[in-house]
C-alpha cells in the first residue's frame, strides 16, 4: 500500500526495493538443500576414511547454474511487466518455432533430439514452451472481457495455442511435458473465467478418447502405465525401480538414516538418483521430517505465489503469477508422487533441487517472471496492453 | 469498473478453489509419505536391512525339437550346478569361492574367470561356478552352506540331444551366450543360460527361447532364501516339429560310415527334407557342455570338416549328376530328338583341343537314353556345344543349381553355375568353347551342393519348382503355427521332356549295362531311377592319359574323385529324391548308388510301415 501511487514509473532501485526478498530467501534455502543432497549422492573419496560425499560432479555445477539462474531471474525481474506482455507472442512464436525446429531436425538426424545447445546450456524448447504458453495464454486473456470468454469463439485460438506445442511435445516423444502443459494451461483457462461446464466437457471428452490415444502411444510409454498400474508386472525394468524407491523411502523412517548414510540410494538400486529420484533418497536419509521438511519449503513458495497473484491488480501478472505457480506446483506434485509410486514414472525433475541445469534455469526464470508481477503489481496496463499508459 | 471488480471476484474464488485442490494434493503426498515411512517402515526396514528382495529370473523350458512322427530329437534334462550371486558374499566373493574351492574341485584359472564374470555382472545376476555336479558334490556344499555365503545350488535343464551326432548339422547346438549375443533380454545373463548357434536351435532359437518367468525372493544377510513372495511363471519355449524322419535320418547318417559324405532325401511333392546327414559329425551334447581346447581345436583342424554341413555348404563339381540339365536344355532348345544318335568314339576334338569319354574306347552311337544309362561324355559334349552355356546356365537355374534353395536352415551356400558374363566379370577373361564342353558333364566351374541335386532331382521329376523345407509347425504357448506353403509353380518345361529324361535314369538303375545297374533295388514297386556322378578333382595330364590313368586308390584321399548319385523312386510313383556326395569317395556307381538304394529303400518301406505322421501327445515339460 505505500508505493500504491505513481508507480507506473518505477526507478531500477526502487524496483530492487520491491522485490520479494523473503520469497528470494526461499528458493536458495530450498536449493541449498539440493546442494547438500547432491553432495551426498556422489561417491566419498577413498582414500579419507569416514568421509561423506564429494562436490564433484554434480553438487559444484548445480551451485554454478544456480548462481548464474539467480542473475537471469533478478534480470527477468527488474524488466518492466509491459514490455513481457507486450512481447509474449512473440515469445510464444519464437518458442513454438524452436519445437518445430527441432521436430524437423529430429527427424532428418533420425531419433528423438529435445534440446538446442546455447553453449552453456542446452535449450529445451519444451522448457521455454512451459513458459511462454503461459505468457501467451495470460496476454490473450488479459485482453478479453469476461463474456469474451465465457463464449466458445473466444476459446479457438487460445486452444490452439495449447494443442499446437502439446501435438510437438507429445510427438518427441515427452507424455510428462505435454500432461504438464495441458495441465498448466487448464489452469490459466480456469482462472480467466471460462465457465465450469466446458471444463466439464472436456473432462468427459478427453475420458473417451483415452481408448484412441491409447494407439497412438509408444510401446513403452503403454509399458510405463501398465507397469504403473501393475508394478509386479515389470520387476526387474520400471516396476524394480518403483519398487526399489519404495523400500528406499520406507526404509527411511521418522529421522531416516543420516546424511550419506542411505544405504539404498547409494547400492544403486536407485536409478538417477542424483536427478528424478533425489527425493527418494532424501526421505531415505532424512526420514519424514527431513521430507516434510522440504515439502514445507515448496508449501511456502507457492504461498508466496499466490500471494504476489493476488496482490496484483492486473489480470495478466494475476494469470502469470499462478500459471508460474502451477508449473512449479505440477514439478514438485508429478516428481514425489512418481518416486513413492502414486504416479507413473514420466521423467520429471524436482525443482530446485534435482541435478539439471535446463530445469534450474527454466524454474528461475519463470520465478523472474512471478517476481517481476510482483514489482510491478501496482502497474495499471490497458485490455490492449497498449503503450500508451506507460 | 462493475465488471473489472466481478472478474476480479470471480478470480478471487477460482484461485481460492485451485490452492485448496492443490492443498488436497499436497496432502495426499504427505500421506503417502506417513504411510510409506511410518506405517510400513517397519517392513520396508526389513527388506532394506536383510538385504531387500531379491529378484530371480526363472528361466523356461527350452522347447524340444521333434521329427515329424513326434520323436524326441532335442529335448531337456535336470542338471545341478552351484552360483554365486555377488551381492550376497558380504561383499567377498573371493572369499567365498576360495572356502567352496576347499569343498569341490576349482581350478585357479576357473576362479579366476568367474571372478571375472561376477565383476562383469551386476551383482544381483547369479554367476555359475560348476555345472553338471554329481550328487556327492550336491551334498557336500549342502552341509558346508553356512560358510559359503551367496553359494546355492540351482537346478538347470541342459539341452539333450538323444541321438548325439547323427542329426547335430541339422539341429545345431546350443551353448553359452557371449558377450556379443547379451543384449536385451535379461533371461540371457543368467548362468548357464544357453542360446542356439547353429541349425534349428539358431534358426528357431527366439521360439525355442519362451520367455522368462519371475521369482521375487526374501533373503537374509547371509543371502539366503528365507521365502518366496511371489512368483510368476514364464513361457516355455515353442516346440518345433520338423519334416526329418528321425529313424531315417539315424540309418542315412550310419549308412554314410566314416567317409566324408552328405546325404538328402526329400518328399518331391511337397519339399519336406526327410533326411539329411552330414558326414563326419559331431556331438551337440559337448558343445552344451562346454568343448576343451583340444576337442575344439581337433574339430577345427580336421580336414573332412566335421563342423561343416555338407548337405547345404558342401560344395561340389556335380559331375555326370548335371548331365540331366544339359539334355533338357537341349531338349526344350530342339537342337537334338529322343532318338536321335551321336557317334562316340572316345573322343572329340574342338580347335586344338581333345575332349575324351571316360571309356576309352568310345559308346559308338548313342541315343538320349542310352548317353544316360552310359554316361557316354561324348553325347553331352556334343549337345553342349550345339546350345551353348547361357542355354545350360538357363536350365540349371530353373532347375535349382548354383543359388541357395531357400531352406530354412542358416548356413546354405549357393554354389556356382558359370555363364558367359559371369567370368568376364569375375575372373575377367572371355568364355572359351572347351569350356562349355566340361560344364555339359558337371566338370570345370559348376558347383552344386548335395541339397541342390536332391532339389534338382525333385524338380526335374514332378516339373515343378519345388523348395525344400524343414519347419512341418511350431507350437507356442500361445496356439500352433504351421508354415503356410504355396503350391510349387510349374517350371514351364515339356512333360513329354521330362519323361525322356527319368527313363534315360531308370535305363541307369534297372537296364543291364547301366552304370548303376548292379545298385538297382530289386522289389519291382520300390524301383528307382538315377544317375551316377564321379567328378574330377584333379587335371589328368596327356602323359599320364597316354600311359595309364591312376586309379582312386593309387591317390591321396584329397586327390580322389567325388562320388555321386542322386535319384528317386518309386519309379512308377514317384515320392522320394536323394543326393549323395562321398567327398573323394571314388565312383559314383560304387560309392555313391548303393548308400542312395538303400535310404530310398528305407525311406518306401518305413513309409508303408508308419503311415502318414502322426503327433505324438506332448510330454509335460515340467517333468522332462
Amino acid at each position: 500500500m505505500r508505493y500504491r501511487l505513481g508507480h507506473d514509473k518505477l526507478t531500477l532501485g526502487r524496483k530492487i526495493l520491491e522485490l520479494n526478498w523473503g520469497f528470494v530467501f526461499l528458493l536458495i534455502c530450498t536449493a541449498s538443500v539440493g546442494f547438500a543432497m547432491l553432495y551426498s549422492a556422489a561417491p566419498a573419496d577413498p582414500n579419507v576414511p569416514g568421509s561423506v560425499g564429494s562436490w564433484d560432479p554434480w553438487a559444484k555445477r548445480q551451485l554454478i547454474r544456480f548462481g548464474g539462474g539467480l542473475v537471469i531471474m533478478f534480470v527477468v525481474a527488474l524488466t518492466d511487466i509491459r514490455l513481457w506482455l507486450r512481447y509474449s507472442y512473440v515469445l510464444y512464436f519464437i518458442a513454438l518455432g524452436l519445437l518445430i525446429g527441432v521436430e524437423v531436425k529430429g527427424s532428418i538426424g533420425m531419433g528423438a533430439q529435445r534440446w538446442i545447445s546455447l553453449g552453456f546450456f542446452q535449450l529445451q524448447p519444451s522448457e521455454l514452451m512451459k513458459i511462454t504458453l503461459v505468457l501467451a495464454l495470460a496476454r490473450y486473456f488479459h485482453g478479453r472481457s469476461l463474456e469474451e470468454i465465457q463464449s466458445i469463439p473466444y476459446l479457438f485460438v487460445p486452444l490452439f495455442m495449447v494443442a499446437a506445442p502439446s501435438v510437438l511435445i507429445l510427438r518427441q516423444p515427452d507424455l510428462g511435458t505435454t500432461l504438464m502443459l495441458i495441465l498448466g494451461s487448464g489452469v490459466i483457462f480456469f482462472l480467466a473465467g471460462v465457465r465450469l461446464w466446458k471444463f466439464a466437457l472436456v473432462g468427459i471428452s478427453a475420458l473417451a478418447a483415452i481408448p484412441v490415444a491409447w494407439q497412438f502411444l509408444h510401446t513403452y510409454q503403454k509399458k510405463r502405465v501398465l507397469t504403473f498400474l501393475n508394478p509386479e508386472n515389470d520387476p526387474l525394468g520400471a516396476g524394480y525401480h518403483i519398487m526399489q524407491s519404495k523400500i528406499a523411502f520406507g526404509s527411511g523412517g521418522m529421522t531416516g538414516k543420516g546424511f550419506g548414510q542411505g544405504s539404498q540410494s547409494h547400492l544403486n538400486f536407485l536409478p538417477e538418483k542424483q536427478t528424478d529420484f533425489i527425493f527418494t533418497m532424501l526421505a531415505e536419509e532424512h526420514g519424514l521430517i527431513g521430507g516434510l521438511a522440504v515439502m514445507g519449503l515448496y508449501l511456502l513458495l507457492l504461498i508466496y505465489g499466490y500471494a504476489i497473484a493476488m496482490r496484483s491488480r492486473n489480470i495478466y501478472g494475476r494469470l502469470v503469477a499462478l500459471g508460474m505457480t502451477t508449473t512449479f506446483f505440477l514439478y514438485i506434485f508429478i516428481n514425489i508422487g512418481m518416486v513413492m509410486g502414486l504416479l507413473p514414472v514420466v521423467g520429471v525433475p524436482l525443482p530446485l533441487i534435482s541435478y539439471g541445469g535446463t530445469v534450474m534455469i527454466s524454474i528461475l526464470f519463470s520465478f523472474g517472471l512471478l517476481l517481476s508481477v510482483s514489482v510491478h503489481r501496482d502497474v495499471t496496463i490497458s485490455r490492449k496492453g497498449e503503450h500508451e499508459e506507460l | 469498473m462493475q465488471r473489472g471488480s466481478d472478474r476480479s471476484k470471480l478470480f478471487s474464488r477460482r484461485a481460492a478453489v485451485l490452492g485448496g485442490g492443490k492443498l488436497v494434493l499436497l496432502s495426499a503426498l504427505v500421506g503417502r509419505m506417513y504411510y510409506l515411512q511410518v506405517v510400513e517402515a517397519p517392513r520396508f526396514k526389513t527388506m532394506a536391512e536383510e538385504n531387500r528382495i531379491s529378484i530371480r529370473l526363472l528361466p523356461p523350458p527350452r522347447g524340444r525339437i521333434v521329427d515329424r512322427f513326434g520323436e524326441e530329437m532335442a529335448a531337456n534334462e535336470q542338471n545341478y550346478r552351484v552360483i554365486i550371486t555377488a551381492e550376497d558374499t558380504n561383499g567377498n566373493p573371493k572369499g567365498t569361492l576360495d572356502t567352496l574351492g576347499q569343498v569341490i574341485e576349482i581350478s585357479e584359472k576357473e576362479k579366476k574367470k568367474i571372478l571375472k564374470e561376477i565383476k562383469r555382472k551386476r551383482s544381483f545376476v547369479p554367476v555359475t561356478v560348476r555345472e553338471n555336479l554329481s550328487w556327492e558334490e550336491v551334498a557336500q556344499i549342502e552341509v558346508n552352506t553356512p560358510d559359503l555365503p551367496g553359494t546355492e545350488i540351482d537346478v538347470g535343464q541342459t539341452r539333450h540331444y538323444p541321438k548325439g551326432h547323427y542329426s547335430a548339422h541339422v539341429l545345431g547346438y546350443v551353448a553359452a551366450v557371449t558377450e556379443k549375443d547379451a543384449k536385451g533380454d535379461p533371461l540371457l545373463e543368467l548362468p548357464g543360460f544357453r542360446i542356439g548357434k547353429s541349425g534349428v536351435e539358431r534358426l528357431h532359437d527366439l521360439k525355442l527361447r519362451g520367455t522368462g518367468g519371475t521369482s521375487q525372493v526374501e533373503v537374509n544377510a547371509l543371502g539366503r532364501v528365507i521365502q518366496e513372495v511371489e512368483r510368476q511363471e514364464g513361457q516355455p519355449g515353442a516346440e518345433i516339429m520338423l519334416t526329418l524322419d528321425a529313424g531315417l535320418q539315424e540309418m542315412t547318417a550310419e549308412r554314410l560310415g566314416n567317409e566324408a559324405a552328405a546325404a538328402v532325401v526329400m518328399d518331391i511333392h511337397t519339399g519336406e527334407v526327410l533326411s539329411m546327414a552330414s558326414n563326419p559329425s559331431f556331438d551337440p551334447n559337448a558343445f552344451n557342455r562346454g568343448l576343451s581346447h583340444k576337442e575344439w581345436q581337433g574339430l577345427i583342424t580336421n580336414p573332412r570338416g566335421p563342423l561343416t554341413n555338407k548337405a547345404i555348404a558342401g560344395q561340389y563339381a556335380p559331375g555326370s549328376t548335371f548331365k540331366m540339365v544339359v539334355a533338357l536344355a537341349a531338349l526344350e532348345k530342339g537342337v537334338i530328338t529322343p532318338s536321335q544318335k551321336i557317334m562316340c568314339t572316345g573322343h572329340m576334338d574342338l580347335g586344338t583341343a581333345r575332349f575324351h569319354c571316360w571309356k576309352k574306347g568310345g559308346h559308338g552311337p548313342m541315343d538320349m537314353v542310352q548317353a544316360h544309362m552310359h554316361s557316354c561324355d561324348i553325347y553331352f559334349y556334343e549337345i553342349a556345344k550345339r546350345i551353348g552355356i547361357n542355354r545350360i546356365h538357363d536350365m540349371a537355374k530353373r532347375l535349382g543349381v548354383g543359388e541357395k534353395t531357400g531352406l530354412d536352415l542358416p548356413g546354405e551356400r549357393s554354389g556356382l553355375m558359370p555363364s558367359r558374363d559371369w567370368k568376364l566379370a569375375t575372373i575377367g577373361a572371355p568364355w572359351q568353347g572347351g569350356e562349355t564342353l566340361i560344364t555339359g558333364i558337371g566338370q570345370g566351374y559348376v558347383l552344386a551342393t548335395p541339397l541342390q541335386l536332391a532339389v534338382m532331382t525333385a524338380r526335374l521329376v514332378s516339373g515343378k519348382k519345388v523348395i525344400p523345407h524343414l519347419t512341418r509347425k511350431i507350437t507356442t504357448s500361445e496356439g500352433i503355427e504351421v508354415p503356410v506353403r504355396k503350391e510349387f509353380e510349374p517350371l514351364g518345361i515339356s512333360p513329354h521332356h521330362l519323361k525322356i529324361i527319368q527313363r534315360g535314369m531308370n535305363a541307369v538303375t534297372n537296364v543291364p549295362g547301366g552304370t548303376a545297374f548292379r545298385a538297382r533295388i530289386k522289389e519291382h514297386e520300390f524301383r528307382m531311377a538315377g544317375k551316377t556322378g564321379t567328378a574330377q578333382v584333379r587335371r589328368i595330364s596327356k602323359a599320364e592319359r597316354d600311359t595309364r590313368v591312376l586309379k582312386n586308390s593309387e591317390l591321396p584321399w584329397e586327390l580322389r574323385d567325388h562320388a555321386l548319385f542322386v535319384g528317386f523312386a518309386p519309379y512308377d510313383n514317384p515320392r522320394y529324391a536323394a543326393s549323395v556326395v562321398v567327398a573323394h569317395g571314388g565312383s559314383g556307381s560304387k560309392a555313391a548308388a548303393p548308400v542312395v538304394r538303400d535310404i530310398l529303400l528305407e525311406a518306401q518301406r518305413r513309409e508303408s510301415s508308419r503311415g502318414e505322421p502322426v503327433v505324438a501327445p506332448k510330454k509335460d515339460e515340467k517333468e522332462a
